[in-house]
This record gives C-alpha cells, sequence and structure tokens, in this order.
C-alpha cells in the first residue's frame, strides 16, 4: 500500500490549491510520495494522477524526465558527486573513485545494508567550492578523500540525522498560505480583467 | 533606404484578398493563405518538404527537425522549422538550398543512427516514411559505428497494437494523437534525452477505441496491428477506397487485399467526414469477412434440419413460402424486416420486392432500436454543421460508444472550443467532461430536464447566441422514443433554425429508410410485425440480415415473434440466434464483397466496393432480392448494381443528383436531399409513470465491443466486450443493499436476470444502467417494449 | 574579512557596489528581522508609492538585463505582454545549473526577502497576478529558506491579500523541480511548471510573453534579475545607470572555479571588469594556482565557447564579448590551467550536455549521444583521425555553418563572432557541441597527440616492408 497516506492527501490537496490549474502540482506532489516511501511507486503515480487529473501513463512520463525521482529503493543516503566540469578540474573523478573504494560498490549501486546509494552527478551550482558533494541534497564543498572518509562515517554513525534526513526529503520547510491571507488561485479561462491595482493612477 | 512605412505613399488601389498571403517559395511566387503553416502552404503548391513528426491533423511540435528550410522573414534566411512557423508577407522559403538539404541530409542520418534497420522483416518496409525518405533525402550511407539502442522486441501496448521502441523515432505522433484526438493519454514519452521511449502504465493499456490509428500514422514501423502483423508486404497489396458501414458516420477507408483476401482498412482522410481517423471496430471488423463460420451455401430446413441446396431451390423454396402466405392471410401476412447494414441498392431492390413485388405494407428497416422515419424530415444538419456549431446539442447515446468518429469530431469541436456543447443524458458520457453544460435526466423525465434548462438564463443565452445542432438518437433502449422526441421538439420550438444530426447507429439505416425500406400506408413497423408474428398474423416473416433476438430491445416479444411466425425466411452471412431459426436460409455477401452506395447519417452517399471476391456462394442481398422477384414471377429488371443506382436517381426524391457519375467525380460522397415521402412530423403523445422509491429506472445502452456478428466474428475484436453487469452509483449501492462485484438479481415486471453489481459514477443516481448485448445474461429479457419506462429492483441472492 | 562561512564562495573584497549581495555579510541575513533591519520592503513600499506604469518606466530606464544567460533587458521583456489579454503570470527562474554557474543559489540562500520583493515589484508593474518562485529540485536549503521567507512575509503582510493595504493583492508560490538542467530553459520551464516533461516549446512567433504558462502571458524572469529590483525602487534608474556602462548597468553576479587561487562569487561591476581583473585581481581570484599558466578559461558557463589568454583583456560587455567568439551567459567563468587534459575537461561539458538532452530534438537526441561516445573515445586515448572529422560533421547537423571561436595569435586564429545557426528548438543541443568545437579549434594537437597509435603487426617474421 503506497499510495498518499491520509495526512499526505490532505497534504497533495492544499498543494493542489495553489495552482491555477491541478496538473501544475504534479512535481511537488510526486516528492510528497517519494518523502512518504523512500521512492516514487506505480500506485502512488496513480494516486496522484487521479489527485491532478490525468492519466498515470501522463504522470509516469513526467516522473521519469527528473532525475531526483527513483523509481526503485535506493539508500538511506544519496550520496551525489559532481563530476561536471569545475569538479573534474578538481579531483571529482579521485573522488568517485575513493567513494567507490570506502563504500565497496560502483557509482550507481547501493550498498548492501541499503545505506547509501553512490551516484556520478552533474553540476551542483557550487563550481567556486568544487570538488562538491550532496548527501540527500545537502551540500560538502571542497571535499577531499579523509573528508569524505569522515563524512560517511558520521553519515553511518547517525552523527548527521539533525541535518540530514533520509532520502526522499528535500526541504523540510514547507510554504503554507495563510487562508485569510491567499488571494487564491483561479482558472486562468476565467480571468478576463486586468488585475485591480492596475488602475491605479488612471483615473484623474 | 526606402520608407515603407503605411501612409507616405498612396497606395493602388489592388483588390487584396486579406486571406492571402505572397511568398517565395523556391524562387516561385505562390500565394498561400492567411495561417497556413509553410509545409502545408509547400505542398499545396507541389513542393514536398521531408516530415516525420508533422502530421496534419494535428498540432505541431517540431520535434524531427527533418522540416527544418531556409526561410526568410526579412532578417537573412533562418533555419525554420516549417511545420511550425506560418506563411507570412514576402516570406522567402527556399527548400532545396545547399544548407537545407545539408541539414536535412544530417538529420535523417541522426535518425537512421539508433533505428535497427530490419526492414526486411518490418511490415511498414515499402509503405515506410523513413525508408522512402532515407532514399530521397538521405546521405545514403551511416556512420554510426556505435552500439544502438535496445529495448524488448515488440510489446502488446494493447490488446490489438504492439510496439518495437527500437523502430521507434520518437516523433510524437501516437502519443500526441492519444492525447489531442482520442483524449485517451494512456501512452506516454518516459525517460529522458537518449533513453526517451513511449511506454505505458504498467497494468493500464493502451485501450483506446481509436488505437488503430496510431499504427496507421507511425512514419515507422514501430506500432504494428496485431491483425495485420507479417500478412503481407505493402507492394503485394491491392487496394480500392470505400465507406465503413460499421456504424452511420460512414467513414471513407481504403480496402486492402491480397490474393483475394482482405487483409486491412486504413482510414482515408475526408474533409467532411472522418479526417483520417477510424475507430478500432470499424478498422478490425474486416476479420469477420473471412471467418470459418459465413454461411456460404443457401440453405433450407427439412426434418428441423438445415440444409445445402441450390441457389434455384432455395429461391423456389423461398418463394413458394411468401406464395403460400399471401394465400393465407393476404400480402399483410408477409413482413419484412432488416435491410439497414446493406447498400442503398440492396435495400432499394428489397423494398421493391416487398411493397411492389409482395405488395405487403409491413416492411421495416429499423429493429425496434432506431429512431422515428419521420426525424429525416426536419432540417438535416451535416456532420461539419454540426462540428462548427456554436452550440451542440446531445440528446443522444453515447457517441464515442456508437458512433465513435462522429466522437472524435465533435470533441474536437468543443477542445478547441469552436463549438459548445450542452448534453441531456441518462447516463455520462464520453463527451461528458468536454460538454459546456451536462444535464443528467432520469428516463422519462426529458422534457423536464429540457425545460428546466431552458428557463436557465445563462443556456438560453448560449442557444440565442448562433446557430444550433441536436444530435438526437436513442439514448437508451428500456424506454420509448416518446418522451426524447418530446424533448427534441421542445427545443426546436425554443430555438428556431435548429439544425438536426440524427444519431442512427446502423450503417445504412439513412439510406434504407429513404429508398423505401419503411411501411407502406397502413403499414407496421418492427415492434407491430413482432407483436402480429407472436398474435399469429404473420404467415412469413422476412428477416434482411436482421436479428431480432440479438437487435430488438424487447427479447420476449423477440422470441415469441419468431416463434409466432408460421414460416421464416432469412437473408444473413452468419447463422445468428434469429436466422439459424429460418426456414430458408440465402447466404448474403458481406462487405467488401459487393458494389454499390451507401448513405451516412447526414445524408452522404458514398461508395462501398467490390474488393474481393464473395466467399463461398454468396450473393448480394440486392441479386437475391432480384432472384426472389424472378421465382414470385415477377422481374425488377436490374442486371447489375448500377443500373439500381441509375434507378434510385430516377425514382427515390432527394437522390436525383446522386449518380453514379457524380460518384465519380467526388471521393467525399455526394449529399442526399431531404426526403418528402416519409410521414409528416408527428408529436409523440404520452408521460412516463412515476419511479416507485425502491426501483431504479433502467437505462440500457450500448458499448462500442459487443456479441455484434461483426465484432463477434472478428477474433481480435470477439473478447473485447467487458461483459453483462448491473451498474449503479456508487451512493446508490448501500441504498440498495449490495456492493461491488456482489451478484445480485435484476428483476424487472418483466424476467429477472442474476448480473454482477459495478459500482459506477457515471451512472445517475435512482437509475441502473446495462450494457446492451455483451456476454452474459441478456437485459433485453428485462425490456416491455410497449412502457414508456422500464423500472427494476436489485435484490440479494 | 571579506568571506563568511555561511555563504561558501562568496567574496566581497575592495571596495564595489553591492546592489544584490549587500546582506551577505550578516549570517541571519535570510531572516525577516534582518531583512527589514536592513531596509527591506522599503523597495515595495516605494513601488506602491507610484502607478504600476511609473514603476514600469523606471525598470526600462535602468536597462536591467537579464541574468539568466540572454541578457534581454527586463523592463523591455515585461512590455512584450500582448494588450489587455489577462490574466499574465510571473515564474521566476530559479533552476540554476548551468556549468560553472553558482549565484541565485547563494541569493536564495542568503537573502530570500531579496528576492521576493523582487517578485513583487514585478507583478506589480506589469500586471502579473500570480507569481511561481521554481527552484532547482536540489537545493534543499534554497527551498526552506525561500519557504520560510514567505511564511513570515504572508504572515506580516508583504505578499498575499491586499498588500501593505493596497489594492495590490497576489500569491507567490513556492514550486520546485526535480533535477533536468533543460528546465532552465524558459519554455521547458513552464512545461515543467505545468506538470510535465520539461521539454522546451517553440518560441517564435510564441514567446512566453505572449503564451507561456495555460497559454497566458507569462513572464519568466531569472533570480539575480528580480533581486536587482528592490534596491532600484529605493534608488533610482539614474543611480543604477551610474553603475557600470550604458549598455550594461549595474552590477552582476559572477562565479570564477577552476584552477584560480582563490575561486569565488563575485558582485561585479558590468561592462567595466575585464577577466583579466577577475582571474588575476587581487581582490578577486589572485592568478592561476600554484603560479601556473593559464591555458584557456570559460567566460559564461559551460554552454559558452572557450577564450584563450589573447581575451583575457575583454570587459564583462555582451558586444564585445560576442564578437570576441563567445557569450557572457550566466555570470560563470571556469579556468583551466596549462596541467588540463583539454580532451578530457571538454568531454566532461559535452556528456553534461548529452546527458541533459530532454529528447526532442533530433539532433540533440542523438547528435549529442553521439558527440559525447566519440569525445570518450578521444579522451581515453582510444579515438582515431576520422572521429575528429566526424564530430565537425555532427556538429554541422546541429548548427550548420560557421561557428563561433576565438581569436588565437598562437593558431593565427581570426574570431568567428557569434551567434550561430541552429537546428534544435534550444541551446541544449548546440552547448554539447560548444565545447568539442572550441577544444578541437584551439587545442587540435591534443586531441592528435591522444590518437590511437595502430601498430602492423608483421605477417610473418622475415616479411618484407609490403608484405612479401
Amino acid at each position: 500500500m503506497s499510495r498518499l497516506n491520509d495526512a499526505n492527501e490532505v497534504l497533495a490537496k492544499e498543494i493542489i490549491g495553489r495552482y491555477p490549474k491541478a496538473r501544475s502540482a504534479t512535481i511537488p506532489l510526486l516528492h510528497v510520495a517519494q518523502q512518504q516511501n523512500g521512492y516514487i511507486t506505480n500506485e502512488a503515480i496513480a494516486h496522484i494522477a487521479e489527485l491532478v487529473g490525468a492519466t498515470s501513463a501522463e504522470v509516469l512520463g513526467t516522473c521519469t524526465f527528473y532525475e531526483m525521482f527513483k523509481m526503485q529503493p535506493v539508500g538511506k543516503y544519496l550520496i551525489n558527486i559532481c563530476t561536471t566540469m569545475s569538479c573534474a578540474l578538481l579531483g571529482a573523478e579521485q573522488l568517485v573513485q575513493h567513494a567507490e573504494q570506502h563504500l565497496g560498490i560502483k557509482a550507481g549501486g547501493t550498498t548492501p545494508d541499503g545505506l547509501f546509494t553512490l551516484e556520478r552527478a552533474e553540476c551542483q551550482a557550487a563550481c567556486t567550492e568544487a570538488p562538491c558533494l550532496q548527501a540527500n541534497y545537502r551540500y560538502r564543498y571542497r571535499v577531499t578523500p579523509a573528508q569524505l572518509d569522515q563524512f560517511l562515517d558520521d553519515l553511518a554513525d547517525g552523527r548527521l540525522d539533525a541535518e540530514i534526513p533520509p532520502h526522499g526529503v528535500v526541504a523540510r520547510v514547507r510554504q503554507s498560505i495563510p487562508v485569510d491571507r491567499g488571494v487564491g488561485a483561479v482558472a486562468p479561462d476565467e480571468v478576463h480583467e486586468a488585475p485591480a491595482w492596475m488602475s491605479l493612477g488612471e483615473k484623474s | 533606404m526606402t520608407d515603407t512605412k503605411s501612409g507616405t505613399e498612396p497606395e493602388a488601389a489592388v483588390p487584396v484578398d486579406p486571406n492571402v498571403v505572397s511568398v517565395t517559395l523556391n524562387g516561385r511566387a505562390i500565394e498561400a493563405q492567411k495561417g497556413e503553416l509553410v509545409i502545408a502552404a509547400a505542398q499545396r503548391h507541389g513542393v514536398y518538404i521531408p516530415r516525420f513528426c508533422y502530421h496534419e491533423r494535428m498540432s505541431s511540435v517540431g520535434m524531427c527537425r527533418m522540416c527544418i528550410c531556409e526561410v526568410d522573414t526579412g532578417r537573412g534566411p533562418q533555419l525554420t522549422p516549417t511545420c511550425m512557423v506560418a506563411v507570412a508577407p514576402n516570406m522567402v522559403i527556399d527548400t532545396e538550398s545547399e544548407m537545407t538539404k545539408n541539414v536535412q541530409q544530417g538529420i535523417l542520418e541522426l535518425l537512421l543512427a539508433n533505428h535497427p534497420l530490419d526492414c526486411p522483416v518490418c511490415d511498414k518496409g515499402g509503405e515506410c516514411p523513413l525508408q522512402d525518405q532515407a532514399f530521397s533525402h538521405g546521405p545514403g550511407e551511416s556512420r554510426y559505428i556505435e552500439e544502438k539502442r535496445h529495448f524488448e522486441k515488440p510489446i502488446p501496448i494493447s490488446d490489438l497494437v504492439y510496439l518495437d521502441r527500437e523502430r521507434c523515432i520518437l516523433c510524437d505522433r501516437c502519443t500526441r494523437f492519444a492525447d489531442e484526438v482520442a483524449g485517451d493519454a494512456l501512452i506516454s514519452f518516459t525517460s529522458r534525452g537518449n533513453e526517451t521511449h513511449i511506454t505505458t502504465f504498467p497494468d493500464e493499456p493502451f485501450s483506446s477505441y481509436f488505437s488503430g490509428n496510431t499504427v496507421q500514422i507511425c512514419p515507422v514501423g514501430a506500432l504494428t496491428a496485431k491483425p495485420y502483423r507479417f500478412k503481407a508486404r505493402p507492394w503485394d497489396l491491392a487496394q480500392q477506397e470505400s465507406t465503413c458501414t460499421t456504424c452511420s458516420v460512414g467513414c471513407r477507408i481504403v480496402i486492402d487485399s491480397s490474393r483475394d483476401e482482405v487483409l486491412r482498412y486504413m482510414g482515408v482522410d475526408s474533409e467532411p467526414v472522418n479526417h483520417g481517423w477510424l475507430c478500432d471496430r470499424g478498422r478490425f471488423n474486416f476479420e469477420s469477412t473471412k471467418s470459418a463460420d459465413r454461411v456460404l451455401q443457401p440453405l433450407v430446413r427439412e426434418h428441423d434440419e438445415l440444409h445445402e441446396v441450390s441457389w434455384n431451390e432455395a429461391l423456389a423454396a423461398a418463394a413458394s413460402i411468401i406464395e403460400e402466405a399471401k394465400a393465407a392471410g393476404g400480402a399483410a401476412g408477409v413482413a419484412v424486416i432488416g435491410g439497414a447494414r446493406g447498400t442503398n441498392e440492396d435495400a432499394y431492390a428489397w423494398a421493391r420486392l416487398a411493397h411492389e413485388v409482395i405488395g405487403t405494407p409491413n416492411v421495416y428497416s429499423q429493429m425496434g432500436d432506431g429512431l422515428p422515419a419521420d426525424l429525416l424530415r426536419l432540417d438535416r444538419a451535416t456532420i461539419d454543421e454540426t462540428a462548427s456549431a456554436t452550440t451542440i446539442v446531445l440528446l443522444a447515446p453515447d457517441l464515442k460508444e456508437e458512433l465513435p468518429v462522429l466522437y472524435l469530431r465533435l470533441r474536437e469541436a468543443a477542445e478547441k472550443k469552436r463549438s459548445r456543447i450542452i448534453e441531456f443524458t441518462p447516463k455520462q458520457t464520453g463527451l461528458t467532461r468536454h460538454a459546456w453544460r451536462s444535464i443528467s435526466y432520469e428516463p422519462g423525465s426529458q422534457v423536464a430536464a429540457v425545460n428546466e434548462a431552458l428557463a436557465d438564463a445563462e443556456i438560453a443565452a448560449q442557444l440565442a447566441k448562433g446557430d444550433v445542432v441536436v444530435v438526437f438518437g436513442r439514448a437508451n433502449l428500456a424506454e420509448t422514443i416518446t418522451a426524447s422526441v418530446q424533448a427534441l421538439h421542445r427545443l426546436l420550438a425554443a430555438a428556431p433554425g435548429t439544425k438536426l444530426l440524427p444519431a442512427f447507429r446502423r450503417g445504412n439505416s439513412v439510406g434504407a429508410l429513404q429508398v423505401g425500406l419503411r411501411p407502406g400506408a397502413g403499414g407496421l413497423d418492427t415492434r407491430g410485425v413482432l407483436q402480429a408474428a407472436a398474435d399469429g398474423k404473420i404467415d412469413c416473416l422476412v428477416l434482411v440480415g436482421a436479428d431480432p433476438l440479438a437487435d430488438f430491445p424487447d427479447t420476449e416479444l423477440a422470441r415469441r415473434g419468431l416463434a409466432g411466425a408460421r414460416r421464416t425466411i432469412a437473408v444473413d452471412t452468419f447463422l445468428t440466434g434469429s436466422s439459424a431459426r429460418a426456414d430458408v436460409v440465402l447466404p448474403a455477401c458481406a462487405f467488401g464483397e459487393k458494389d454499390g452506395t451507401t448513405t451516412n447519417l447526414e445524408g452522404r452517399v458514398s461508395n462501398v466496393v467490390r474488393q474481393v471476391s464473395p466467399a463461398g456462394n454468396t450473393r448480394p442481398d440486392w441479386m437475391i432480392a432480384s432472384g426472389l422477384a424472378t421465382a414470385l414471377g415477377s422481374d425488377l429488371g436490374y442486371a447489375n448494381v448500377g443500373e439500381i443506382t441509375l434507378d434510385i436517381a430516377i425514382n427515390v426524391p432527394g437522390f436525383d443528383h446522386v449518380t453514379s457519375a457524380a460518384l465519380a467525380a467526388s471521393a467525399d460522397g455526394v449529399l442526399s436531399g431531404t426526403p418528402t415521402a416519409i410521414w409528416p412530423v408527428t408529436l409523440l403523445e404520452g408521460t412516463a409513470p412515476e419511479r416507485n422509491s425502491y426501483d431504479l429506472r433502467l437505462v440500457i445502452s450500448r458499448t462500442l465491443y459487443d456479441q455484434a456478428v461483426g465484432t463477434a466474428t472478428s477474433p481480435s475484436l470477439a473478447h473485447l466486450p467487458r461483459g453483462s453487469a448491473v451498474h449503479l452509483h456508487p451512493l446508490d449501492l448501500a441504498r440498495v443493499g449490495t456492493a461491488d462485484g456482489v451478484e445480485v438479481k435484476v428483476r424487472s415486471a418483466r424476467a429477472t436476470i442474476v448480473l454482477p453489481v459495478v459500482a459506477d459514477a457515471s451512472v445517475v443516481r435512482g437509475t441502473a444502467w446495462l450494457p446492451w448485448n455483451n456476454p452474459g445474461p441478456n437485459p433485453g429479457e428485462l425490456i416491455d417494449c410497449f412502457a414508456a419506462v422500464n423500472d427494476v429492483r436489485i435484490e440479494n441472492l | 574579512m571579506s568571506s563568511y562561512t555561511w555563504a561558501p564562495g562568496f567574496i566581497d573584497d575592495g571596495d564595489r557596489p553591492q546592489i544584490v549581495t549587500s546582506r551577505f555579510q550578516y549570517e541571519d541575513g535570510h531572516t525577516l528581522e534582518r531583512y527589514l533591519a536592513t531596509g527591506g520592503y522599503a523597495g515595495l513600499k516605494a513601488a506602491l508609492a507610484r502607478t504600476p506604469v511609473q514603476v514600469h518606466d523606471e525598470v526600462k530606464a535602468a536597462t536591467v538585463l537579464g541574468r539568466g544567460g540572454a541578457g534581454f533587458p527586463a523592463g523591455t521583456k515585461w512590455g512584450l505582454t500582448p494588450v489587455e489579454v489577462w490574466p499574465r503570470y510571473l515564474v521566476v527562474n530559479g533552476d540554476e545549473s548551468e556549468p560553472g554557474t553558482y549565484k541565485d543559489r547563494l541569493l536564495m540562500e542568503r537573502d530570500p526577502h531579496q528576492l521576493i520583493e523582487g517578485c513583487l515589484i514585478a507583478c506589480y508593474a506589469a500586471g502579473l497576478s500570480q507569481c511561481f518562485l521554481y527552484i532547482r529540485g536540489e537545493m534543499a536549503l534554497a527551498q526552506e529558506r525561500v519557504a520560510t521567507a514567505l511564511n513570515d512575509a504572508y504572515a506580516a503582510g508583504y505578499i498575499g491579500r491586499n498588500i501593505l493595504g493596497s489594492k495590490f493583492s497576489v500569491d507567490v508560490v513556492l514550486h520546485w523541480g526535480a533535477g533536468a538542467y533543460v528546465v532552465g530553459e524558459e519554455t521547458a520551464l513552464i512545461e515543467s511548471l505545468e506538470g510535465n516533461r520539461g521539454m522546451p516549446r517553440l518560441k517564435p512567433p510564441f514567446f512566453p510573453a505572449a503564451i507561456g504558462l495555460y497559454g497566458k502571458p507569462t513572464i519568466v524572469n531569472n533570480v539575480e534579475t528580480l533581486a536587482n529590483l528592490p534596491w532600484l525602487l529605493t534608488h533610482s534608474a539614474a543611480e543604477y545607470t551610474a553603475i557600470g556602462t550604458a549598455t550594461s548597468p549595474g552590477t552582476r553576479m559572477v562565479a570564477v572555479s577552476g584552477h584560480v587561487k582563490r575561486p569565488g562569487v563575485f558582485e561585479i561591476v558590468n561592462g567595466t571588469t575585464t577577466f583579466r581583473d577577475l582571474l588575476y585581481g587581487a581582490e578577486f581570484c589572485q592568478g592561476i594556482r600554484d603560479g601556473n599558466e593559464l591555458k584557456a578559461f570559460v567566460p559564461g558557463g559551460g554552454s559558452a565557447p572557450w577564450f584563450l589568454p589573447d581575451q583575457l583583456d575583454l570587459p564583462f560587455e555582451a558586444k564585445l564579448v560576442g564578437a570576441a567568439g563567445s557569450m557572457l551567459g550566466s555570470g560563470a567563468v571556469m579556468v583551466m590551467d596549462e596541467t588540463t587534459d583539454i580532451p578530457t575537461a571538454a568531454h566532461t561539458l559535452t556528456r553534461f550536455y548529452a546527458h541533459e538532452s530532454c529528447g526532442k530534438c533530433v539532433p540533440c537526441r542523438e547528435g549529442g549521444t553521439w558527440l559525447e561516445r566519440i569525445m570518450e573515445r578521444l579522451a581515453d586515448g582510444r579515438g582515431t583521425e576520422s572521429d575528429l572529422a566526424q564530430l565537425l560533421e555532427i556538429g554541422q547537423t546541429i548548427c550548420p555553418g560557421p561557428f563561433p571561436h576565438a581569436a588565437s595569435e598562437r593558431l593565427g586564429l581570426e574570431a568567428a563572432p557569434f551567434p550561430f545557426k541552429m537546428t534544435t528548438i534550444c541551446f541544449v543541443g548546440p552547448s554539447a557541441y560548444t565545447s568539442v568545437h572550441s577544444a578541437i579549434t584551439l587545442f587540435r594537437s591534443e586531441f592528435e597527440a591522444k590518437l590511437i597509435k595502430r601498430k602492423l603487426i608483421p605477417v610473418s617474421v622475415g616479411a618484407t616492408d609490403d608484405g612479401h
């Protein structure tokens, strides 16, 4: 049973409500599903399709386009080592090889204990801090092999639990629009006039 | 510098057509239409720009980049995907420049990079746009030495279609068709970049009624149709254009055959009718033509068994049955029902036989599930007029189930916001989600529903806004047509000038009615005939391709009628429940085995062709009528079908311009005129009784796939009907004390049948919906065809 | 101190004007408290005191250039919406992922309210009734910071209904992606925001400003672009254009990475700062690491053709850089010193773009991957002479005709200027070819040195040279 649970279905409906068209919530809801299960299940896709008014095939098409969505279980920690140019110039490949040795897996694999999945990643927008990596999308900068060893050990031993949540959780803070403050989304075809403030300064 | 600002010098007063855009194509001035895409304008002027993703009936996506040419709009020649850009004044288009050719060659090389080039074993080889354009616009050789993409070889994506992802060039045609045209977005691109491929969602196959179209529009051999796989090579096919007669839309098709065997139908892009699309039932039911169960020899019953005889013997036997009947009870003792599935010529010959030779007024082509024939006298709309009307009112069955390509046309009208749909329906339909207003009603309350809608100021304003077309048909087989006709007339009165598109179901319903398969003075309709037969008043019942046990929506009356008729003659392609009981069976040609014309629901007459030899010893219906007339001592005077076409033009009002020459000149067919010889329009009387609150009102309607003979005898389609069941609104389940999937008794005043319950939110609360003629218990048992409405009670076993 | 542990990479040495990075010095620069204490939301108030048209005119007068890569002036872009077509939307492009680029993430993490205020000013001026703030999926902290800022700003009355008691009402919705570089392209961004695969739509004649999100007029602006607006509104267009040059006013954020002594993110004066300043200046990167020689650099993100030491004295000015054969792009300089293996370095970029192809246009989907495979072979020393020719021919299908490149005194090469022709919808396909073309054009000998050395195996002992 890996549809969205009741609490997440409520959350999903709140997210959908922010958009002029429900379909726009597809990617945020896939994140909610991945947060719930650690990866994306077919049942979750079917559930999201129902919620946003698409077919399951369409949601699957969207889901598989984006790299963060995993259709199979991955480790508790997804270690993405950037290998694009700036990082490559400063030793990213050596860092990958070091991580492979440390974890005893090849990039793309998951450790038998289910703790780590190692991936070669593309540019993570931290190019001045090369070589860099992300663990569940939390950065480590200018990483040396020794620091990598320490980091992986810290993760394995739970010393970083406060900072780095398990795979699936990205942002731990969500937007929440207060009912009394929100304007509310309107279907695009139901708006025909300029917003009220655009008439400021027109009269007189 | 030349000052080109307007107003600086007076323009010469040359009248300019605002819809014409002058552009230069390969150095020559041409006139394009405003808004026309460059690729289409070039094609109209004889320049074919290569393409894979572009399809004239779908929106452009600019995916394959094959149609890139150099186009100059004043900024110098730019590489422009000509499927994405409309013509603009003074545009200079060069489809033959060095750069254009280099780009096209380069792109073809890239398209072939991952293509398996397995042409020798590919169904598409010989009619493959990739193969053809690789020859005409390609580089001649590939330098790609890397490993190609690999996928599991063809995977079924539906009951009818296989997908080979290695051959696929990702043109987005099938996916666009599924989403944009059919509204069944069940196939999608998945993954990204070089790994992109087409797939369905696990356990959700591409079960679209229109899946076969994707095979036809696939520009490579990635999508293949199960019934055609490895059956033939394109260069071995003989083909002719014809008209599909599976339903009354009359889609234009090409029949492809090889070695005197029909192998496939392909849709033809007929502007006023089907835009190239077909439904899967129409596309694939050609298989029934070559079914081993066809009746191939005339049969005569002796000692309660049918025996093969010669045509002469069979016709003589039939004639003597008719003579005896006439002798016993007069000509009115003979009744002829059916004939809406054949050609106009078949119908006309049978009408003459019945009315002139036999002399009976008891003739009818409809099977009690149709529409009042006098509707044909109302101002009729064409499909085009309907699909471009400001307002389309549906007082009709689910068009997606009954007239699928009409559904596509109207869906498109709503999607493109050309038309607003106002739907009145006893169950949600395929068009409900495209309707501007969908008003559900309980059978019997149509007039109240229409009155209430007309009182709504927005609806009234909408109806007054522009032209209105009512699509009118039989939404429920478990009620008489009375309430719907009353509602129709209420609408016609409220919106003067409204036109009507009659949603007849069977292929040639309109043609059969117009050319004469309708009662003579004082004659009976089919219900009357069956009632009279049941009462012992019919001595000879002639079934012309009619199967009352399967078609007539009151199975008990059908059974009593067949039993009560003293003798029965059947003209049929198969031994059906009804024709198997006949005394004489005259084997008829099937579609594809005979020439003639057919008339679709809008009155459009188009040709049907004989593409293969008649199976066994079968004959076209008209020839059987002719032979029977001879056996009865008369002569219809026809030596070939063309003479009947001519006779119809001479004698049938509205058909005077429908000549063989006119038909030959117009591939899209010829619109016939309004008939004059059908009864005047009358308002039916009567109101439906109130429903007891313990009961549910019965709604029975058709599904695309049912046990109709053409479907049941086509192996690819035969397993597609979903089966008989009683569908209830989820909120009614508790009230009647049952649950989804539970078997219950469905009890009407007539009978009780046992069926599983399906929870179905498309059903109106307070009603019970059952599909017609699906495998399982027959809901026709529940219907009293004389009752204005039928109610049922759901009881636990 | 000139750098801050909470803003990794950011360096504000020297006495440069700070328009968008002024709060990076505060550890709590991302909080509403600090934002308000440092003049926050004053720009919004200044905007609301004027008419939307006046605000729009101010932005136009300042010529705030788009910072996402194309450099199109924001004020002009806002004016491209069709007359009287409503609603109109704002989509904020926070999908920063161009190789070498690191600035928008800092702006979102360090000063989210500044971005939000910029969004509000844009919505007010251009009549945009809803704002979608699209943040790259992999940026967890940026999402958290912006979410917190939005929640605080809603509660304080800066976003939502009747903002600060005015008639101005707008929702700012945080949206986040899920990992696809191509979504940084504005039409792909819109597709993604509609819940679809992020595949670009063909633009002309339908730019998003005319037909965008849900088919409605949509302004897509980069994070840094919008972050300029609060300052602009509390100051003036005149003060803004007093910084930089007439064609490139204001400042811009630039990340310099690779083989420099001190890689970092700097807010530089637009139009006048040169690459030499950046790479060698004491307040910037302080030279090449280990005293090595500069071999080449990528001046404007991974999509930009490479420059050589010959081009060091060019300033950050779009036209001059374009004429010299490259582009400024997204403010990202990647530096390669003399130790760099050029085929390998180029391959990392080709691999990036091949990997990030959306799969829509055939030249990119098939051609990009083909380029990548050949480049991999060449970088690994398994390539042949014909592979080099093949690369350039595939490039001709993606980008037919002359392709821009830098001038080189060493090679006696004249510059080929921007732009180039292309057969794809967006720049991902051409970008896969850019590094291939630059590397082969400027460093062909390095490829040749790595070609596979085929040795003929003697047919038999004692065979003569001609095989007999």
